[in-house]
C-alpha cells in the first residue's frame, strides 16, 4: 500500500492544531514553533504532491479509499486531479506564510490552533471525492474562520464573523439537501446508496428536471463561497475586519472553495443543468464583474477595496467555468491560484500598512513612495499582477478565461472585458492617492519594508513572476483533467465546446 | 380457596426479565426512599452515585435485552399490553443514561443550593419508568399511565427548588399546563376507543376494516380522537403552539432538572408520539401525516426564531429544544409515509437515534449552564457566561462542542441526527420540509454564536471580577466530559450508533 500522503495532507495540520491547543500557554515559543513545524510539514507534503503528480494522467492521482460510514455508504475517499492539484499547493504554502508572517497580537496559542484546524479544512475540501466528507470540510471550515475573524479581527468583528457564518449555512443548508436527494436518487443507477462523487457522476442519470432543481442546491451553497453577487455582502465585511492572516487565507484559498465546487459539484455532477443554466451564472458573474469593480473605485478603505476587487477577480473565474470551453475553464482553475497569491499578497501589504499607520483610510496615507520606494514597488508588482499586465501571473488566466469565453458567451464577455480596464483604474487610483505626492507629517515616519516583510513577500512575487512568464507547467497539469471535464459534459448533455484557435496557452 | 380465585381471575403471564429495567428503577427508588428516611445524611455523592448505579444497571440490562431480542426476537407482553422489540429498549436506554448524567449534574448542585435529600433522585428513577413504560406501550391506556407517572414526577421535579420563587412557579405553570394537556389526551383516547372499539393497539390496527370501516360515523370518532391525541402529544413535545409552557418551566426549574426534562421527558415523548401514531394508528397516516408536516415546520422555524431574541440561556435552550422537537418531527412525518408497512423506511431510527443524541447533548450544555448559574442558580443571563473562555478554558471548550454540535456542524454527534432525519425526509421525498428544518438550523446557530461570543469573543466588563468564581465539582465534570465524548465519538464515527439504531 502506497503512503497516504492525501490522509496525512488533512491529518498532520488537524492533529497538529489539537496538539499546539494542549501546549500550555507559558510556553508561547513551543507553541509557535510547533505551529511553523507542523505547517511546514503539510507544505512540504503538498509540494511533493506537486512533483510526483504525473502531468499526463488527467484522473484522480494518489486515490486514496475507505469506508467511513457503512450503513449511509460514505466512505474516505481522497484524490487529486489537474484541477484540485494548485489549490492544495496553494493551501500548503500559504498557511506556513501566514503562520510565520502575521503577527495576530494576542492569545498566539488559540489563533494558531484555529489555523491549523483551518488547514485541514480547507486541505479536506479540496480532496475530498465524497459528496458527504466534502460536505463535512466545506462545513467544518466554517468554525476556524469564525472564530478567526470573531477573536482577532477590528472594531466590527463579530457582526462580521456573524454574518460570514450565517450567509454560508444558509448555502450549506440547500447543499445537504441537495446532496442527500442526490444520493438517494442515483441510488437507482448505482445498485446501492453512495455519496461517491465519482461512482454519481459516471453512472448517475437525472432527470433534466431533477438534476436541475439538485444542481439549484449546490450551486446556491457555492455561490455564496465565491460570492456571487447578489450573495456577495458578506465578503467585504469578513475581510474588512478579519485579521490580516484571516483576510489572506480567505481571499486566497476559501473563496476558491466555492469557484473549486461548482465545478467539482456543479458541472461535473449535472452536466445538463450546468449547461442549462449558463446563461444566468454567466449574467450574475459578469454583474459582479462590473459592479464588484465599480464598488471597488467607490471605496475609501483600502482593505474594502481589496475585497470588492475579489468579487470582481472571482466573477472572472464563474465566468470561465461556465464558458464550458477548454481553455476558459483552465484559465478559471489558474486564475484561482493567481488570484489567491495576487489578492493574499495585497492583504498583507495592507496590514503592514496599517501595522505602521493604523489606518487604512486611504485619505490618511500619501507619499508613501518617497519615503518607502521598496515597500512601493512592491506593491506596485503585486498590483499589477492583480490587474493583470501581461508578463505577471494574472494575464495568463484572465487572458485565458476570456479568449476562451469568447466563442461561447461573446456578449458576457464584451462586458466583461469592461472589467479588466476598470481594475486598472480602481487599482492605479488607489496607488496614486497612497504613494504619489508629498508625505504629510503623519507619513514622514513610514518604516521602509522589514528584512522579514521581505522575505515573507519574496515566495509571493516569485511566483507573480514565474507563472506570468513561464506558465506552461501549470498549465500543463490542469488541461488535462479540464480536457476531460468538458468531454464529460459534452456526452451527457447537448453541449458541444467549440474548438479556439491559438488557445493551447 | 387459593384454587377458586385462580380458577376465576386469570392473571396475565408476567415476562420478569424483560420488565427488569422498570423494575430496577422502581427498587432503585423504593430503595433510597426508604433507606435515606431511615438513616441520616448520606456522605457526599452518595445520592447520586446510589442513582447513577441503578441507572447504569438499567442501561446494562438493556444491552442483555438487546441480545435477547437479537436471538428470541421481539414479543408482546403482560397480557399484549406492552412491546418488547427493539424500540423499547432503545428508549429504555436512552432513558437510563439520561439519569445517570442528570443525577451527575445534580449532585453539586444541591449541595451548593443546601437542598441535598434524595428525593429528586428518587423523582428521576420515578419519571424514567413513567417514560420508559410509554416508550413500551402497546395499549393506550399503558400509555397514558406512563405518561402520568413521567409528567406527575416531572411538576413535582420543576417545582423541587424550595428557596426560589420561579421554581415554585414553574411547577404550577407545568402542572396546569401539563394537566390540561393529558385531559386532551385523555380525551382522544376515550374517542378513539369509541370508534374503534379498543385501546389496544393490535387490536386498534386489526379491527380497522371490521368496525371502523364498515360502522358509519365510527372513522370520524376515530378522527376526532386522532386530533385530540395528536394536541396531547404535540404538548408533551412542546411543539409550536403547544410549546408556551416550555420556556416558563424550563427557566424556572432547577437547572439540572430541566436537562433531564430536556432529554428523557422529550426522548419519552417521541417514543410514544412513534408508538400512538405508527404502532397504533397507522391507518390513519394519510389524515395525521399533513398535520405533522405543519407542526414541523412552524415548530422548527418558531422555536429557532424565538430562541434568537432571548437574553437568557437557559430560555434560548428551552425554544432551542423547541426547535429541536421541530427536527424530530419531520423524522416522524417521514416515518409517517411508510406507517403500517413492513419495510418501515428511516424515519423511525431517525427519531429514535436523534432523541439518543440529542439527550446526551442537552444534559452536557445544561451542566455547563448549572456550573454557570452559580449559588442560587440565578446567573443565567448571557452575562452570566462572559469570559468563560479566559477563566474556564476547558469548561468553555467543551460548551463550544456541545453548541456546535447543537447547531449541527459536522463531525459531531447533532450533524448525524439531524443528517438522519433529513435523509428520512428526503427519501420520503419531502423535499419542502428538508429545506424549511435546515433553513431553520441556520436560525438557530445564530443563537448558540451568540453563546459562543459571550464566552470566547466579549470584552470584560466591569465588576466581571467581583463575581463567584465558576466552580467545577467533579461529577458534574464527569457528566459534560461524558457528554462531550459521545456528541465527539459519534461524530467522528457514526456508523457505531446508526446501525442499531432500530
Amino acid at each position: 500500500m502506497n503512503f497516504p500522503i492525501l490522509t496525512m495532507l488533512v491529518l498532520v495540520p488537524a492533529v497538529g492544531a489539537v496538539i499546539v491547543a494542549l501546549i500550555s500557554n507559558r510556553q508561547p515559543d513551543v507553541v509557535k514553533i510547533t505551529a511553523l513545524l507542523v505547517s511546514v510539514l503539510t507544505a512540504g507534503m503538498s509540494l511533493w504532491v506537486l512533483f510526483a503528480f504525473k502531468k499526463g494522467n488527467p484522473g484522480f492521482q494518489f486515490v486514496s479509499e475507505h469506508m467511513w460510514i457503512r450503513s449511509w455508504g460514505i466512505s474516505w475517499h481522497l484524490g487529486i486531479d489537474g484541477i484540485s492539484l494548485f489549490m492544495v499547493v496553494l493551501t500548503g504554502i500559504l498557511f506556513p506564510l501566514v503562520i510565520v508572517g502575521v503577527d495576530p497580537h494576542h492569545d498566539h496559542k488559540r489563533y494558531l490552533s484555529w489555523m491549523l484546524l483551518l488547514q485541514a479544512g480547507v486541505m479536506g475540501s479540496f480532496i475530498s471525492l465524497d459528496l458527504f466528507l466534502f460536505f463535512v470540510f466545506f462545513e467544518i471550515v466554517l468554525v476556524p474562520m469564525y472564530f478567526l475573524i470573531g477573536g482577532w479581527g477590528y472594531d466590527q468583528r463579530i457582526y462580521a464573523a456573524t454574518k460570514f457564518f450565517l450567509f454560508t449555512m444558509t448555502g450549506s443548508a440547500f447543499m445537504l439537501v441537495g446532496i442527500i436527494a442526490t444520493a438517494v436518487i442515483a441510488k437507482a443507477d448505482n445498485g446501492k446508496v453512495t455519496f461517491d462523487l465519482i461512482k454519481i457522476a459516471e453512472h448517475g442519470s437525472f432527470a433534466a428536471g431533477t438534476g436541475r432543481w439538485l444542481f439549484f442546491a449546490f450551486a446556491v451553497a457555492f455561490a455564496v463561497k465565491v460570492p456571487l453577487f447578489p450573495l456577495h455582502t458578506w465578503l467585504p465585511d469578513a475581510h474588512t475586519q478579519a485579521p490580516t492572516g484571516g483576510s489572506v487565507i480567505l481571499a486566497g484559498v476559501m473563496l476558491k472553495l466555492g469557484t473549486y465546487g461548482l465545478l467539482r459539484f456543479g458541472v461535473y455532477l449535472f452536466p445538463e443543468a450546468a449547461v442549462w443554466a449558463r446563461p444566468v451564472l454567466l449574467t450574475l458573474a459578469t454583474i459582479g464583474i462590473i459592479w464588484g469593480a465599480i464598488a471597488a473605485t467607490m471605496q475609501t478603505d483600502l482593505k474594502r477595496l481589496v475585497a470588492y476587487s475579489s468579487v470582481a477577480h472571482l466573477g472572472f473565474i464563474v465566468l470561465g467555468t461556465f464558458a464550458l470551453t477548454t481553455e476558459a475553464v483552465t484559465g478559471g482553475v489558474m486564475q484561482n491560484v493567481n488570484h489567491g497569491i495576487s489578492t493574499g499578497a495585497l492583504f498583507l501589504l495592507v496590514g503592514m500598512i496599517y501595522e505602521r499607520r493604523h489606518t487604512r483610510e486611504i485619505s490618511q496615507l500619501k507619499g508613501l513612495q518617497k519615503v518607502a520606494p521598496i515597500f512601493a514597488g512592491v506593491f506596485m508588482l503585486v498590483m499589477l499582477s492583480s490587474i493583470g499586465v501581461p508578463g505577471l501571473n494574472g494575464f495568463v488566466g484572465e487572458f485565458l478565461v476570456l479568449i476562451g469565453s469568447f466563442a461561447t458567451s461573446r456578449w458576457w464577455v464584451v462586458v466583461a472585458a469592461t472589467g479588466v480596464i476598470l481594475a486598472a483604474l480602481y487599482l492605479l487610483w488607489a496607488y496614486q492617492r497612497v504613494f504619489h505626492g508629498e508625505p504629510d507629517d503623519d507619513n514622514r515616519s513610514f518604516a521602509e519594508i522589514r528584512w522579514k516583510e521581505g522575505m515573507l513577500l519574496l515566495p509571493f512575487l516569485a511566483i507573480i513572476v514565474f507563472t506570468g512568464v513561464y506558465p506552461k507547467p501549470m498549465l500543463d497539469r490542469i488541461q488535462p483533467s479540464v480536457k476531460v471535464l468538458i468531454q464529460h459534459v459534452e456526452q451527457h448533455s447537448t453541449w458541444h465546446a467549440p474548438a479556439v484557435q491559438g488557445g493551447e496557452g | 380457596m387459593g384454587a377458586l380465585i385462580a380458577d376465576t381471575l386469570q392473571g396475565p403471564k408476567i415476562q420478569w426479565f424483560a420488565l427488569s429495567p422498570v423494575l430496577v428503577l422502581l427498587g432503585g427508588a423504593l430503595v433510597l426512599l426508604v433507606a435515606s428516611a431511615l438513616t441520616p445524611q448520606w456522605p457526599k455523592r452518595a445520592y447520586a452515585s446510589f442513582t447513577a448505579a441503578v441507572g447504569t444497571a438499567v442501561v446494562v440490562l438493556g444491552f442483555f435485552l438487546w441480545h435477547n431480542i437479537d436471538t428470541h426476537g421481539p414479543s408482546k407482553l403482560v397480557a399484549n399490553s406492552l412491546q418488547f422489540d427493539k424500540m423499547t429498549v432503545w428508549v429504555t436506554i436512552t432513558i437510563a443514561v439520561a439519569v445517570v448524567l442528570a443525577s451527575f449534574v445534580t449532585d453539586d448542585y444541591l449541595r451548593r443550593e443546601g437542598l441535598d435529600g434524595p428525593e429528586v433522585y428518587a423523582l428521576y428513577m420515578l419519571a424514567a419508568i413513567g417514560g420508559v413504560v410509554m416508550g413500551a406501550a402497546n395499549d393506550l391506556i399503558v400509555l397514558f399511565l406512563g405518561l402520568e407517572i413521567l409528567s406527575i414526577s416531572l411538576y413535582v421535579l420543576a417545582a423541587s427548588h424550595r428557596k426560589r420563587i420561579k421554581s415554585q412557579e414553574s411547577g404550577i405553570k407545568y402542572f396546569v399546563l401539563g394537566g390540561f394537556s393529558s385531559a386532551f389526551f385523555l380525551y382522544g383516547i376515550a374517542l378513539i376507543y369509541g370508534g374503534a372499539g379498543s385501546t389496544n393497539f393490535t387490536n386498534i390496527v386489526g379491527q380497522f376494516n371490521a368496525v371502523v370501516q364498515t360502522t358509519r360515523h365510527n372513522d370520524a370518532l376515530v378522527l376526532a380522537g386522532v386530533a385530540f391525541v395528536i394536541v396531547g402529544l404535540a404538548f408533551k413535545v412542546s411543539a409550536v403552539p403547544f410549546h408556551f409552557w416550555a420556556p416558563d418551566v424550563y427557566e424556572g426549574a432547577p437547572t439540572p432538572v430541566t436537562a433531564f426534562m430536556a432529554s428523557a421527558a422529550k426522548a419519552a415523548a417521541f417514543a410514544a408520539m412513534l408508538r400512538v401514531l405508527l404502532d397504533a394508528l397507522p391507518h390513519w397516516s394519510a389524515d395525521y401525516r399533513p398535520v405533522i408536516w405543519v407542526l414541523a415546520a412552524i415548530t422548527v422555524v418558531g422555536g429557532s426564531v424565538m430562541a434568537v431574541v432571548q437574553t437568557n440561556v437557559k430560555r434560548m435552550l428551552a425554544f432551542s429544544s423547541v426547535s429541536h422537537a421541530g427536527f424530530m418531527l419531520v423524522g416522524v412525518e417521514a416515518a409517517a409515509h411508510q406507517a403500517g408497512q413492513v419495510a418501515q423506511g428511516n424515519g423511525r431510527p431517525s427519531v429514535l437515534l436523534y432523541t439518543l443524541v440529542y439527550s446526551v447533548l442537552v444534559i452536557g450544555t445544561f451542566g455547563v449552564v448549572t456550573a454557570v448559574s452559580r449559588t442560587g442558580d440565578g446567573a443565567t443571563d448571557l452575562g452570566a457566561f462572559r469570559g468563560l473562555g479566559r477563566n474556564r478554558p476547558f469548561l468553555a471548550m467543551g460548551m463550544t462542542i456541545l453548541l456546535l454540535a447543537q447547531a449541527g456542524v459536522p463531525l459531531t454527534s447533532g450533524f448525524v441526527a439531524k443528517f438522519g432525519v433529513i435523509r428520512a425526509a428526503v427519501e420520503e421525498h419531502s423535499y419542502a420540509i428538508a429545506i424549511i428544518a435546515m433553513l431553520a438550523a441556520v436560525i438557530a446557530a445564530f443563537l448558540y454564536l451568540r453563546i459562543m461570543i459571550s464566552m470566547w469573543i466579549a470584552e470584560p466588563e466591569a465588576g466581571d471580577d467581583q463575581r463567584e468564581p465558576v466552580r467545577l465539582p467533579a461529577l458534574l465534570v464527569t457528566a459534560i466530559g461524558l457528554s462531550v465524548a459521545f456528541t465527539l465519538v459519534v461524530g467522528f464515527f457514526p456508523n457505531l450508533l446508526i446501525k442499531l439504531a432500530p
